[in-house]
């Protein structure tokens, strides 16, 4: 398949200017003809879903969660970035777009990436305006923030909860509009299929999870907003329930899927504390200000940290990378962190931890400036842990917190399937192969506020009258597909629990798919997850019925998908022979452990392109072109 | 360490409920409450028997899906945590712990410990925003806001709509609910131009819903996870007063009469 | 919405009309109990006061009007809270948890209808005197002459009873714990209580609702221990009078 971007010519600057004059528009009086499902209600979704009522379209947005208030945007804490250049400090939105590729080790596209840092001005005033409450300084200005992998400050920020009052943001619209009629929501239910007609996204198939009934819902275009798919690894920072199911049932009827091995592991998270762990928490990375990372010299020390001599220690990143020592970047210290516990010298119950040491930083600042610098991430470890990170090291290691990957998308988002639209941390767009902090509330908001409602008239202007009753025979197919999968999980009557096989997969993908990637493990995950993957779907074991809530019946849906995405992942790692941000491959590194990029043969979007069942997926490439960057080693030195 | 659960289990919203007794597991202190129900529903579908049906998402105590009255308690007995903040070491070796739904007849029990709280989101729709069109917002420093204004506005807009207020509410009560999202919004400049519509109608939808009235007892801010204060119910109190006599002595423009 | 409509149709116009008239009410009951402070005093002194009040005629009545009207929208009012705060919540918990409601918020109802019945006996009892008829006999003669109902001496005869006594003496104490929660209930559901004086209308309202019981309790006991008395003939006098009426066949 050729795989078209459809990116504007003319100067980069320009580009999104020239796009918006060339569209096609859709009259005022037209716009209420059509129907937009939009799926998903968290940042990119709901912000969508609000504006795209705003402009006259008769939206139906859809979640399934009790309200659109849940999505999981709302966990994130650090800030959203936008080139305002506010502190005067030499942003602009080169600059930002700058950082934000090279942050992505080179692996994203110029131009859409140009886009987001030109709208992120747009962001933080729509937000403002709608009442978020941005943190300000005492003149009643907007404060910043600096962030990981930027010199400038930049991020905008309410407290420790941006993520929270963001998508609040976005709530309020979307609930506006509701209020009006203009969006119809659809809490409570999930997206099981999409509906294809002559080659063009028209419908969804979902169930109404409190009553288990199954229904069809026909549009002009159907918009996927339904954030990542870190939790095919089962543990990570994700909530317990996100999940690939759309954008994967989507990948199955068409849309091609780009780079699913972008998968970013971040360094500083609580580790698993036992085999009943069902979650991550993310402790902010500043604590590597201050905090000394290390771990035993000995092989299976099991002495209390305290009990542990200085010369008993192994300061591992500062006698690695003595430059940048505990301040190395996150993909270096979490590999780092992942090899001395390969080695036996993890710390904690399980052996799977690092100490993150204040000790030193509090005998020569004192408690109090310490606590006062990160009290309440002190206080979150206590809560979690039982320990007090005062007296005792904290223990962290690295999890899953983001996926680069998604489906893939032109420069006006939309997927190879003409119709699908797919936003947010659902689509592949922006990030490359690593996401920079601060740069995902960005992303989201810019493609539901700004982008898709420029982009989605180019496609519906042709396509008045186009949209096919639920009575069609695609409709049917599909259905009957969707209730077969059903009943065969609450017929099947297996011995294992969903549970189980998820916590299985999780763990296969974190051994061989991980921080750290080789040919071997991965060829060897590619054996072990069809056969998983079979035992699944013999041995689940789903209790309950169908005509009502049943959370193991949901889950086996949202597993049997990881199953599949799974494999595509470690397929997809064990094409990209290189190291580039999020995916390391251990056989592609620099003498001294770097990332090592080859750009000559993987500077391009791997976008896989689904063949049926069992049948190895065809890989689809679009070429990166540099016009306005040179492309350089990311240097931590 | 292990615990019983004595644990509210209800088929449907039609279908009469009861309690059930289970036995755990050996636990880990460190499990979350949420974890011992995971494990606890493990054993039960390897039994065959349907697992308990509770709601929980994001387990980091933001998202406010994760719900329960844990021995009579909404989210459990520390203050400013929610469910999924709750750990096993909050409780000894051999307690009964009683597992209840949150109870108010606005929100009715899906199933087992899943209610629907669908009415705090129709009293949203009925105000809780500030009118702004994607596009047409002024730069963000055009209004300036004193740094006490936005801190008051982001205190009251920490609320995570988890509806403990209302779980624990002699009444049943959703007053701090919406004092809250009135308060962040009537607060900001931002907010101003539809101030006395927002509260007038957000506590009608309220009432229209079936919530209880506020006695004043503020049960409610001692279980809020996010430990939001009844000030914002007083504050939606002094709002209400003062929009009500201003629409009522207000003149009207002519647009209003027709 | 007029200004009617929102009092009496909203959840928070219904606490307002509580809030309002409760304020009434304790200006009232305060008022009241400084009035019956001039027991302390000559008789002379209550009395004439007692006489002033009665002699405001139809301005008496529509002061009498007000409150009644107000005492019906409290208990109107409350009545149809506790209705829809029932129905809110039909279910109960099985384990029942109180976090920071104070045992008076909880225990509104309960005090609030005893105080009620008390009001219509000390309405019977002093106001109509259908309890005690021989109250009607009592009068006193004014420095100016003019002959008025002994105020005084009632209150003397009645709380010389051990058992009105205590029976008053508990209602006031619950009166007073009623006021303890409604008075600054009240700054809340009309929007004036704030962070910034909370915590002083609380010692306020704790402080206000101890002087009215103290004030209240110190007449009773005074009569009871004997440091407020009228002579023994006094009362003895009236108890022949009124046996003398109920002994004439056409009394």
């Amino acid at each position: 398949m050729k795989l078209d971007a459809k990116i504007p010519s003319g100067p980069l600057k320009e580009k999104w200017e020239k796009y918006i004059a060339d569209s096609k528009l859709v009259n005022p009086t037209n716009k209420r003809k059509y129907d937009i499902i939009v799926v998903g209600s968290g940042l990119a979704g709901g912000s969508a879903a609000a504006t795209l009522a705003e402009l006259g379209y008769r939206v139906k947005c859809i979640c399934f969660h009790d309200s659109p208030r849940r999505a999981h945007s709302i966990a994130a804490q650090g800030g959203v970035n936008a080139a305002k250049n506010y502190q005067n400090d030499g942003d602009s939105v080169y600059r930002l777009f700058y950082d934000t590729v090279k942050g992505g080790d080179f692996r994203s596209r110029e131009a859409n990436v140009y886009r987001l840092a030109q709208v992120s001005s747009n962001i933080i005033d729509q937000c403002a305006a709608q009442g978020v409450p941005f943190a300000r300084e005492y003149g009643g200005l907007l404060a910043n923030r600096s962030f990981g992998g930027a010199q400038v400050s930049r991020t905008f920020y309410a407290r420790g909860q941006t993520g929270q009052q963001l998508l609040l943001g976005a709530y309020s619209a979307l609930s506006r509009q509701i209020g009006l009629g203009t969006v119809e929501m659809l809490p409570y239910t999930e997206m099981l299929d999409l509906v294809v007609v002559d080659g063009h996204a028209k419908g969804i198939i979902t169930r109404n999870l409190v009553t288990g009934e199954i229904d069809r819902h026909a549009a002009d275009a159907v918009v996927l907003a339904t954030g990542g798919y870190g939790n095919v690894f089962n543990l990570s920072t994700y909530a317990r329930n996100s999940n690939a199911t759309a954008i994967w049932r989507a990948h199955k009827r068409g849309a091609c899927f780009a780079n699913p091995c972008y998968t970013q592991i971040h360094p500083t998270c609580i580790p698993v504390s036992g085999e009943y762990q069902s979650k991550l928490t993310l402790m902010s990375e500043s604590l590597r200000n201050d905090g000394r990372i290390w771990v035993p010299k000995k092989v299976g020390d099991k002495r209390a940290p305290g009990d542990i001599p200085e010369d008993e220690r192994d300061y591992y990143l500062e006698r690695k990378y003595p430059s940048f020592g505990n301040l190395a970047p996150r993909d270096i210290s979490s590999r780092a962190a992942k090899q001395v516990c390969d080695e036996g010298r993890g710390v904690g119950e399980t052996g799977l931890g690092v100490y993150l040491d204040f000790e030193d930083a509090i005998s020569r600042l004192g408690e109090s400036v310490i606590r006062e610098r990160y009290g309440n991430l002190f206080d979150i470890y206590k809560e979690i842990t039982n320990e007090n990170a005062y007296e005792v090291p904290m223990r962290i290691y690295p999890a899953v917190h983001y996926t680069m990957g998604g489906l893939w998308v032109d420069y006006g988002l939309m997927s190879n399937l003409p119709g699908l639209f797919v936003l947010g941390e659902a689509n592949f767009s922006d990030h490359g192969a690593n996401r920079l902090g601060a740069s995902a509330l960005m992303q989201g908001l810019a493609d539901g506020y700004f982008v898709l409602p420029n982009t989605i008239n180019n496609y519906l202007a042709g396509q008045l009258g186009n949209r096919p009753s639920t009575d069609h025979a695609s409709f049917d197919e599909v259905e009957d597909e969707v209730k077969e999968t059903i009943n065969h999980f609450l017929n099947n009557k297996g011995k294992r629990s969903v549970s189980s096989f998820h916590k299985e997969l999780g763990n296969l993908m974190w051994t061989y798919c991980g921080m750290g990637r080789t040919k071997e493990g991965l060829t060897k995950a590619l054996e072990l997850i069809p056969q998983l993957r079979e035992e699944f779907w013999k041995n689940v074991n789903i209790p309950g019925e169908e005509g009502e809530w049943n959370q193991s019946l949901e889950k086996a849906g949202r597993v049997a998908d990881f199953m599949e995405l799974g494999e595509l992942l470690c397929r997809d790692a064990l094409t990209r022979e290189e190291s580039c941000g999020g995916h390391f491959r251990e056989e592609h590194q620099t003498g001294d452990g770097e990332a090592l990029r080859h750009d000559d043969e993987f500077a391009s979007v791997f976008a896989w392109e689904y063949q049926g069942k069992g049948k190895t997926p065809l890989l689809n490439k679009e070429s990166l072109e540099y016009e306005n960057i040179q492309m350089a080693t990311r240097n931590y030195k | 360490m292990k615990v019983k659960i004595k644990v509210w289990r209800q088929k449907n919203q039609e279908s009469k409920g009861g309690f059930k007794v289970y036995d755990s597991p050996e636990l880990n202190s460190n499990m979350s409450f949420l974890e011992m129900l995971d494990v606890i529903n493990e054993d039960l579908t390897d039994q065959g028997e349907e697992p308990i049906a509770f709601d929980h998402d994001c387990r980091e105590g933001i998202c406010g899906t994760c719900s329960l009255v844990i021995d009579g308690k909404p989210h459990g007995p520390h203050q400013g945590v929610a469910t999924c903040q709750t750990y096993m070491r909050s409780f000894e070796d051999g307690d009964i712990i009683t597992v209840e739904p949150f109870r108010a007849d606005p929100f009715p029990i899906i199933k087992d410990l899943v209610v629907n709280r669908k009415p705090f989101d129709k009293i949203i729709q009925a105000g809780g925003f500030v009118t702004v069109r994607t596009g047409s917002a002024p730069d963000a420093n055009a209004i300036p806001i004193s740094k006490e204004v936005a801190d008051t506005a982001m205190d009251a807009a920490a609320c995570i709509g988890c509806g403990a207020c209302v779980a624990a509410c002699k009444n049943a009560s959703a007053m701090l609910f919406v004092g809250a999202k009135v308060s962040q919004l009537n607060g900001l400049p931002q907010g101003q131009a539809e101030k006395d519509n927002r509260v007038l109608n957000m506590v009608a939808a309220m009432d229209e819903a079936g919530f209880g009235n506020c006695t004043n007892q503020y049960e409610c801010s001692a279980v809020c996870p996010k430990l939001i204060t009844h000030d914002f119910i007083s504050q939606l109190n002094r709002d209400f007063v003062a929009a009500t006599v201003r629409k009522s002595f207000k003149s009207k423009p002519s647009t209003a009469k027709l | 919405m007029n200004i009617v409509t929102a009092l009496l149709k909203t959840s928070i116009g219904k606490k307002i009309i509580m809030a309002l008239t409760g304020a009434v009410l304790i200006g009232f009951i305060i008022g009241h109990l400084v009035g019956n402070l001039q027991i302390f005093s000559d008789p002379e002194k209550i009395n004439a006061y007692a006489h002033f009040l009665q002699g405001l005629g139809p301005a008496l009545w529509l002061i009498r009007l007000f409150l009644l009207l107000c005492v019906g929208l409290h208990i109107w009012m409350a009545v149809l809270l506790w209705c829809e705060n029932k129905k809110a919540r039909s279910q109960s918990y099985t384990a029942s948890h109180t976090i920071q409601a104070s045992y008076a918020s909880r225990t509104m109802k309960y005090s609030g209808f005893i105080v009620l019945a008390f009001i219509l006996y000390h309405l019977a009892h002093f106001t109509v005197k259908a309890t005690n008829p021989e109250y009607n006999e009592m009068m006193w003669t004014l420095a100016d002459g003019t002959v008025v109902p002994d105020v005084h001496l009632m209150m003397v005869a009645g709380f010389s009873s051990l058992t009105v006594s205590l029976f008053y003496l508990i209602s006031v104490g619950l009166l007073s714990f009623h006021l303890s929660h409604g008075f600054q209930s009240m700054f809340q559901s009309v929007g004036l209580r704030t962070e910034t004086w909370g915590r002083a209308l609380k010692v306020i309202s704790i402080v206000l609702s101890l002087a009215y019981f103290a004030g209240n309790a110190v007449i009773p006991l005074s009569v009871l221990t004997g440091k407020v008395s009228r002579p023994d003939s006094s009362i003895e006098a009236v108890a022949e009078s009124v046996s003398s009426h109920l002994n004439t066949p056409s009394g």
